[in-house]
């Protein structure tokens, strides 16, 4: 940042590696020693794992501990997976179109409901959800229990948050637009689906991003509106693991292992948007 | 309540005459109020609902399927049983401290993380990396770590001569260590947002101040500081909201013990349902409530007013 200091170059050069390298040292003791004890310990055998010590393994059974958290309990871990996949992609997707559409109109059209609506949207990124009332509403309507019911819980849950980003990003696209779409004789439809919706391209790929990683971790929600067996999902089936394998360490740091590879490999990918998504509280502030 | 919404009258009729007359002639506006419907239905009926519902559960005895009318005594078991009582205090106790901790060290790493040091970009996702991984996860991890005997921490502790204390089996500590293992987890976030920041800040400012002879602390404290309010007051809402409803990390690390030593509203919120408690339960939703709306609401206002007022 500060590149007109000529003559302090020398020292600024000490700093920075200095500082640098000390920061290294530090992130890796306190942030990345953890990930490599959990990798470490999943590729040991059963014995050397329950030492819990942070060493090299002496005979790697990676693969082996990797085939046995997999067939753990009739593939568990596979129905739990499938859950999650077809969570994350269900919510987040009605996430987004439903959420669009109202961060379209609220931004669009000034009318007596927005003060109102307005306030719903920032209730939803304070309120605790009541969780027991909850449970009574879905299964008066036939949802608890069900995975189209933990879907629309996970939109209402998410929603306020994509609102907001959506009515932001909207207020950057020209009104010009709407109205030479309208002049060619584009319905309502057309023109959010067809004209608006395209142009938000940027602004998806982060909600998506930034949802789909709150839905895949998310634990109360699955725990509370979607129990019992054949419904676990990825955080849920960990919970159980816990509990159960805390003499068989390796296949509980497998498991832990395998649930953070999706979001590791979401990071390495959508670093940007993820970053752009996360700090978008601060800017709007 | 809001699908109403959906027929509501158009209000501003700026659309030029629909020249295709089989679209619905009723909507006079290009942005037609039924978009608000499909958000509207699900929010309503899932969270608008429930929270109305639950200030009335709250002062029954209720079996999901019958519910009994007994006023406000589910308040006053829930504040005369000291071990019900003790999860609103350690719930405050966990979101100021780790809020606390995160706006200090949030700046504190973002500061370093600005400035002129190699490998500053990977410093700065390692230490934002954690806030991606799930809260389950870094529980079941850290519950090994933090063993008193076996536990990596406590291991190094020894190593160097020093006996590291029993962090989730003591009950004084176990509140404070899941507290820190969340700062861990949650700072990457706030290094994040004091970095965006930092970085909009002017360069001319930092080079007047300079050039006026300020030190690096003194620009720091006269400069950086008070144009972070905004992130700080980020900052310090996101940390306050996320640590009062605070339950998936205490829940896999302590779940609430030893005894009832780090249990918070959220935690006291699920063993109740566990127990069958339902209108117990519901009332520890609406304490929570009511505690998020009491700090964060007028917080808000504050924060935001300070910053007008400028």
């Amino acid at each position: 940042m500060t590149t007109q200091a000529e003559p302090k170059s020398r020292l600024n050069r000490t700093y920075s590696w200095t500082a640098g390298l000390l920061g290294i040292v530090v992130t890796a003791v306190i942030f990345i020693v953890p990930f490599i004890f959990i990798f470490l310990t999943a590729s040991k055998t059963r014995v050397e794992a329950a030492s819990l010590e942070f060493s090299w393994p002496t005979e790697w059974a990676f693969v082996e501990n990797l085939v046995e958290v997999i067939q753990a309990r009739d593939y568990v871990l596979v129905t739990a997976f499938i859950n999650s996949t077809i969570l994350t992609v269900a919510s987040v997707t009605l996430m987004v179109v439903f959420s669009a559409m109202v961060g379209y109109v609220l931004q669009r059209r000034s009318s007596r409901w927005n003060g109102l609506i307005n306030f719903l949207v920032l209730a939803g990124l304070i309120v605790p959800p009541a969780v027991v009332p909850t449970i009574w509403v879905m299964q008066r309507l036939g949802l608890f229990k069900t995975m189209h019911g933990l879907v629309f819980i996970m939109v209402a849950f998410g929603m306020a948050f994509c609102v907001l980003m959506f009515r932001t990003f909207v207020a950057t696209i020209p009104r010009e637009l709407d109205e030479a779409a309208i002049m060619d004789g584009a319905g309502p439809i057309r023109l959010f689906f067809q004209v608006i919706f395209p142009l938000l391209r940027s602004v998806i790929v982060t909600v998506i991003v930034v949802q789909a990683v709150f839905v895949f971790n998310d634990f109360q929600a699955p725990l509370y509106f979607f129990p019992g067996s054949g419904n676990e999902t990825v955080q849920v089936t960990l919970y159980n693991f816990q509990g159960q394998y805390s003499t068989a360490w390796n296949l509980l740091f497998m498991d832990i292992l395998l649930i953070t590879v999706p979001m590791l490999v979401m990071y390495i990918f959508f670093n940007r948007q993820i970053v752009a998504g996360m700090t978008s509280g601060a800017v709007k502030g | 309540m809001t699908d109403t919404m959906a027929r509501g009258r158009a209000a501003t009729p700026t659309t030029p005459e629909p020249e295709q007359p089989r679209h619905r002639r009723r909507t006079k506006s290009p942005y037609p109020m039924w978009f608000y419907a499909p958000a509207g239905i699900i929010y309503g009926v899932l969270f608008i609902v429930p929270t109305f519902a639950s200030f009335y559960f709250a002062l029954t005895r209720w079996t999901i399927f019958e519910s009994e009318f007994i006023g406000l005594d589910n308040f006053r078991t829930f504040f005369s049983e000291p071990f019900l009582f003790e999860s609103l205090i350690n719930t405050l106790i966990f979101a100021v401290i780790t809020s606390g901790a995160k706006v200090v060290l949030g700046l504190l790493i973002a500061v370093f993380l600005t400035s002129q040091i190699v490998a500053r970009g990977w410093l700065r996702s390692v230490v934002f990396f954690p806030v991606l991984i799930s809260a389950v996860g870094i529980g079941a991890t850290f519950a090994v770590l933090l063993d008193p005997f076996e536990g990596l921490v406590n291991r190094t502790l020894a190593a160097v001569g020093v006996e590291g204390p029993g962090w989730l089996t003591d009950p004084n500590l176990a509140l404070f260590s899941v507290a820190l293992v969340d700062v861990w987890r949650g700072v990457g976030l706030a290094v994040l947002i004091y970095i965006a920041g930092i970085v909009a800040i002017p360069q001319e400012y930092f080079e007047a101040a300079k050039v006026d002879g300020a030190s690096a602390f003194k620009r720091f404290w006269h400069v950086t500081l008070p144009l972070m309010r905004p992130a700080t007051t980020t900052v310090i809402i996101l940390s306050l909201i996320g640590g009062l409803r605070s339950f998936d990390l205490i829940w896999t690390m302590t779940g609430g013990g030893p005894g009832f030593s780090s249990d918070v509203l959220a935690s006291v919120v699920y063993k109740q349902y566990q127990a069958g408690f339902y209108g117990l339960s519901t009332a520890g939703n609406v304490v929570l409530f009511v505690l998020v709306a009491l700090i964060v609401v007028p917080l808000f206002w504050f924060l935001n007013r300070k910053e007008v007022d400028r």
